[in-house]
């Protein structure tokens, strides 16, 4: 992928929303080398979990969750075909190497501007493990889903290079 | 002795919540619309505007600014003029919530067992805090906190040895550590003395103080202006990636400790900063 950090992305596509229960779900249904509800080949996955609708409205407010919580998770997925993650904050330093090696993007929301997102969600389908509440597997349809690149495939740091630059 | 039934205290949580879960106050609007004048990052600046957005945005539309819409943490503060009748009180703010993360199509972010980690489905409990104040009045804060910002809070009971310079490195490595994670632009809430559960209350309580105003204690005000020059020089800014605009604010509350001890705790607060009150 030719993008580099900084670089601001309007997403068009469908993207997968999972978070701490459900990437715990998947690896258990790897480890136990039972069939994924999704596939991961190509896929991004949205770190969130959404508001409920109000009455007519397609879904709640969403936005990114603290990514780091998931890394632990991000090995087996990209083995499962996974090439983009949204999310906010740092990750740890194997994140970046899992990037580079497997030309994979770690791509920032702006954490906490969730109105604005759900209206570039333009549907929603449940996918998996609707027990976990806020917290199942939903495909959602988004257009102009803004972005940041936060780690670009050749596993540089946003995070670290800005604060570099801005610290006094 | 005035007496309030309850009861009374359903509708009014009800309304807080939603009011703190959808409405940004003026106070932080301000403050946001401030912080793009410092910012030097235009990606920062960029982000800031979108926050801006974003809150005006929920309004229009009536609904959450942020997706994280919290835990529930509710404030009485109670007049000791002040008798109670009727149901239990801890059910009735309960209800409270419950009716309104419901009513407010706000998100249910509380799981009943902290190991078995099942979802309550309705937002409850809250987590309430008492204090018994002067007059025949209650006023009720109710301040949804998300945990991305929660998760990032230190607290430690530091040595008297430690001193000023203790403390302030106790805070900016506590934000440094927190970086985008917390979703600065953060207010940045310190609790000094006391004792170890004293501080973290007070690191709260700091939170609800507006932005701008500094602690009456003149010295304290001062660690307060340092801090914030400190934590906006490492340049973590807004949502982490480089900038100016780490802290909107920072707030310290104090109080008498123990001649052994200097506890401290730090809670930080990420820019969707939800609080709202009423007085019955
Ligand atoms: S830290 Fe605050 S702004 Fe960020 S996602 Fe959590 S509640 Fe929302």
């Amino acid at each position: 992928m030719k993008f580099k950090i900084g670089d601001v992305l309007e997403l068009f596509g469908d993207v997968y929303t999972a978070r701490d229960a459900a990437h715990k779900r998947f690896v258990e249904t790897i480890a136990k080398g039972e069939a994924l509800p999704i596939d991961l080949k190509d896929a991004t996955i949205f770190y969130a979990g959404p508001c409920p609708p109000k009455p007519g409205e397609v879904i709640g407010p969403i936005g990114p969750t603290t990514s780091t919580r998931m890394d632990p998770y991000v090995e087996p997925l990209i083995q499962q075909g996974m090439t983009a993650m949204i999310g906010k904050g740092e990750r740890q330093d194997y994140v970046a190497e899992l990037c580079k090696k497997h030309n994979v993007v770690y791509l920032l929301g702006i954490g906490g501007a969730a109105a604005l997102y759900a209206e570039n969600i333009k549907s929603v389908e449940n996918i998996a493990y609707d027990d976990l509440g806020t917290e199942s597997v939903k495909k959602l349809r988004v257009e102009g889903l803004k972005v940041i690149v936060g780690i670009d495939t050749k596993g540089n740091v946003l995070h670290k290079e800005g604060k570099e630059k801005f610290k006094r | 002795m005035r007496v309030i039934n309850t009861k009374e205290l359903i509708p009014v949580v009800n309304d807080l919540v939603k009011k703190a879960c959808i409405d940004l106050d003026d106070n932080l609007m301000n403050a946001l619309k401030q912080s793009i004048l410092l910012e030097e990052s235009e990606l920062g600046k960029e982000v800031l505007e979108t926050l801006i957005e974003n809150a005006n945005s929920a309004r229009e539309k009536q609904v959450a600014c942020c997706q994280d819409t919290g835990i529930a943490v509710v404030y009485l503060e109670i007049g000791q003029e002040v008798s109670w009748e009727g149901a239990n009180l801890t059910d009735m703010i309960n209800e409270g919530v419950r009716q309104g993360y419901g009513e407010g199509y706000l998100r249910n972010s509380v799981v009943g067992d902290p190991i078995l980690r099942e979802n309550t489905k309705d937002n409850t409990p809250a987590v309430i805090h008492t204090n018994i104040v002067e007059g025949s009045e209650v006023k009720i804060t109710v301040m949804p906190k998300g945990a991305g910002s929660e998760n990032m809070g230190r607290a430690s009971v530091l040595k008297p040895a430690d001193g000023v310079e203790g403390v302030l490195n106790y805070v900016i490595e506590t934000v440094e550590n927190a970086g985008g994670k917390a979703c600065p632009p953060l207010i940045v809430g310190v609790g000094l003395g006391g004792t170890m559960e004293k501080s973290t209350l007070l690191a709260k309580e700091a939170l609800k103080r507006p932005i701008g105003d500094r602690n009456p204690i003149s010295h304290i005000a001062a660690l307060e202006e340092e801090l914030l020059q400190r934590i906006n020089d490492l340049g973590i800014g807004p949502i982490g990636i480089g900038g100016r605009v780490t802290a909107l604010d920072v707030h310290i509350e104090t109080f008498p400790c123990h001649i052994a001890s200097l506890p401290i705790a730090v809670n930080l607060q990420c820019h969707a900063n939800r609080h709202a009150s009423k007085v019955i």
